[in-house]
């Protein structure tokens, strides 16, 4: 009997990694594909082949940093989330609680309030101080809860929402000293958006894209080993200090590279997870790569509704996300909650 | 044989009316060389109008939230607000010229627009009589229409002649204090002092500025509203619909306990307006003065 359930668990967690690997490129291509510029999706080919004309310019230096950018934000922001759900072994975590996100707001506040008039600077200088700000919060977490005898998780989740509090309320005090222009600014980087990735923005990113993914994605046997519980997980032989150093430098490193160039896009490091352990299962092993690839899917068609639904203009994708990934997110839930009441 | 070769003369001076370059120096300083003027989209309130004043308006093809004047550019699909663009549905409208403020947002979308090929040019928004003037020359210019450009700014030295005139004739004893209300619903309440262009334009109007020592717009605290004791506020016409008119204004905390308050001395003008410094700076400002100094109680100015 056993010999035959436990490859049938295998087989579902290969099926949904296969196709959400397949789902990906799709999404990639159906994100190039469309967009507020109308191009024929069968001359897309051709006109890439031609290399030149204002089509080609609207595929490749606009829409196609655009779509691998929010690729890369909507992985790493689901891997971060999956990854610090395992840490905190509590399904209801989001990057958000480490101060990262906070962190990053907090950064690009004191960018637009602090230094207006940055002006040519701004297009690199406001993902870096929402970077800046979101590794250093994560830093003073860490720093608030290490104790001699090791981090506690539960020290991490508590001072992580104290600090959550003080970095909104130095943020609210900002809002107050902003002037109206500013605020607006201010607003509607926290909604975010990606029409302003571009290739140079895309590229300076990759680098501590790369180093987050490497630091998390390794992670799965240590995170499957402290689903038992902490001191189940170190008889095990897992380095639990290691594992909480990395899982919090790497969410860090992720989400903060994230939300510079795109600033607050909610609900994917969130939602991302729990689709992949209802598509599949709770096995880190698997899934930790599938919210990433399953995070960067939502993430590229969520900006893909976000600029063609009111073309020419567009909507905060933070906006799709929530409006979309919410009830979507509740109608999972519930259905979850019945399975569980039937067995 | 003869519709030929009108057909070719047609031919040959079309060229002349709409392929020749011009050039402009731009907010930024630097010269930019405007090819065609054929499609155009405005990414500024203000700067539409001064395209549709200058007559290029049939070339607009596209607009930001903030035009809405003349009434006809509704018509012309949005590409969103002007501090939140995406270069994509810019471009979806297949532009030879965009033009705008010089504060953009986000400043990549302006690079990746010049990438493409399409001509950008950044109008400067200082809120004075210069400004106005040198807005509508830098549209004009980039559109090769200076003699109408020229035109417009002497019309609207013509009105700021007209406005001195009537202020001089009728000579208020005393000038009246106002204050300048930016609101966006009743958690929105911002009071704007110097740098701010409607308060440019009230200044204009020979109104005093009662906002001391507030640079831009700052959040409104009742107390300094009690203390700069306004004989007037001045409002955009949307903010004080945003707050539920007049009596909601005056709900407000501090405005009962000043002069403009007890008086329900309000004056409440159409944003663009009252608030862009365009080449109607000097009818709103005389309107402005009109319902400021002659007239009682609430006005409300309509173009």
């Amino acid at each position: 009997m056993i010999s035959t359930t436990i490859p049938h668990h295998l087989r579902r967690y290969r099926k949904a990694l296969f196709s959400l690997a397949l789902l990906l490129p799709f999404a990639l291509l159906l994100g190039l594909a469309l967009g507020a510029y109308s191009i024929p999706p069968l001359a897309i080919p051709q006109i890439l082949l031609r290399g030149e004309g204002l089509e080609y310019q609207v595929l490749t230096a606009l829409r196609l940093p655009r779509v691998l950018g929010a690729a890369l934000v909507g992985s790493l922001l689901a891997l971060a989330g999956a990854v610090l759900q395992g840490l905190f072994r509590n399904p209801l975590v989001d990057p958000g609680l480490i101060g990262v996100s906070s962190g990053a707001a907090l950064g690009a506040a004191i960018f637009i309030v602090l230094l207006p008039g940055a002006g040519p600077l701004e297009a690199y200088a406001l993902p870096l101080f929402a970077f800046l700000g979101g590794v250093l919060a994560t830093q003073v977490l860490w720093w608030i809860a290490r104790t001699p005898m090791g981090t506690q998780v539960l020290v991490l989740l508590l001072s992580g929402i104290a600090l959550n509090a003080l970095v909104g309320a130095a943020i609210g005090l900002l809002t107050f000293l902003a002037t109206e222009e500013q605020l607006r600014s201010l607003t509607f980087w926290t909604l975010g958006g990606f029409s302003a990735v571009t290739w140079t923005t895309l590229l300076s990113g990759l680098p501590l894209a790369f180093l987050a993914w490497a630091l998390l994605l390794p992670l799965t046997r240590p995170l499957n080993a402290l689903v038992l519980g902490e001191r189940e997980a170190f008889h095990l032989g897992a380095d639990l200090e290691a594992l909480k150093r990395r899982a919090v430098a790497g969410a860090a490193f992720g989400v903060g590279v994230a939300g510079g160039p795109a600033g607050g896009v909610g609900f994917i490091g969130l939602v991302a997870p729990h689709l992949f352990r209802l598509l599949a299962g709770p096995d880190h092993r698997y899934l930790l790569t599938g919210s990433a690839l399953l995070g960067a899917s939502l993430a590229v068609l969520a900006d893909l509704l976000a600029r063609t639904v009111a073309a020419p203009a567009e909507v905060p994708v933070g906006v799709v996300t929530a409006l979309l990934g919410g009830p979507f997110f509740l109608y999972l839930v519930l259905r979850y909650k019945r399975e569980v009441y039937r067995a | 044989m003869r519709p030929n070769a009108l057909w070719l003369l047609a031919m040959a001076l079309v060229p002349t009316a709409w392929g020749q370059p011009h050039r402009v120096v731009d907010a930024t300083g630097k010269e930019v060389v405007v090819s065609s003027t054929q499609r155009i989209v405005s990414l500024d309130g203000i700067t539409t109008e001064i395209l549709f004043a200058l007559g290029v308006g049939n070339q607009v093809v596209g607009r930001d939230d903030s035009s809405y004047y003349p009434p006809e550019v509704l018509r012309l699909p949005s590409v969103g607000y002007q501090f939140r663009l995406s270069a994509e549905g810019i471009l979806s409208l297949r532009p030879t010229l965009v033009i705008g403020r010089e504060d953009v947002r986000p400043p990549q979308v302006v690079e990746q627009l010049r990438a493409a090929g399409v001509t950008v040019v950044l109008v400067p928004t200082e809120p004075t009589v210069q400004g106005a003037e040198a807005k509508i020359r830098v549209v004009a210019q980039a559109v090769g229409r200076q003699a109408r450009g020229e035109e417009l700014v002497r019309s609207l030295e013509r009105d700021l002649l007209a406005l001195e005139a009537f202020k001089a004739q009728r000579a208020p004893k005393g000038r009246l204090r106002a204050l300048f209300l930016y609101m966006r619903g009743p958690q929105t309440l911002f009071v704007c002092g110097e740098g701010a262009t409607p308060v440019g334009m009230m200044v204009l109007a020979g109104l005093e500025n009662a906002a001391r020592g507030i640079r831009e717009c700052q959040p409104m605290t009742a107390e300094s509203v009690v203390a700069s004791q306004p004989d007037v506020l001045v409002t955009f016409k949307k903010g004080l619909d945003s707050i539920g008119g007049l009596p909601g204004l005056l709900r407000l905390p501090g405005i009962a306990q000043t002069p403009a308050g007890q008086k329900g001395k309000v004056v409440a003008m159409d944003d663009l307006y009252l608030g862009s410094f365009g080449p109607r700076a000097g009818k709103a400002a005389l309107d402005l003065f009109r319902a400021a100094y002659l007239q009682e109680g609430f006005v409300e100015v309509v173009p």
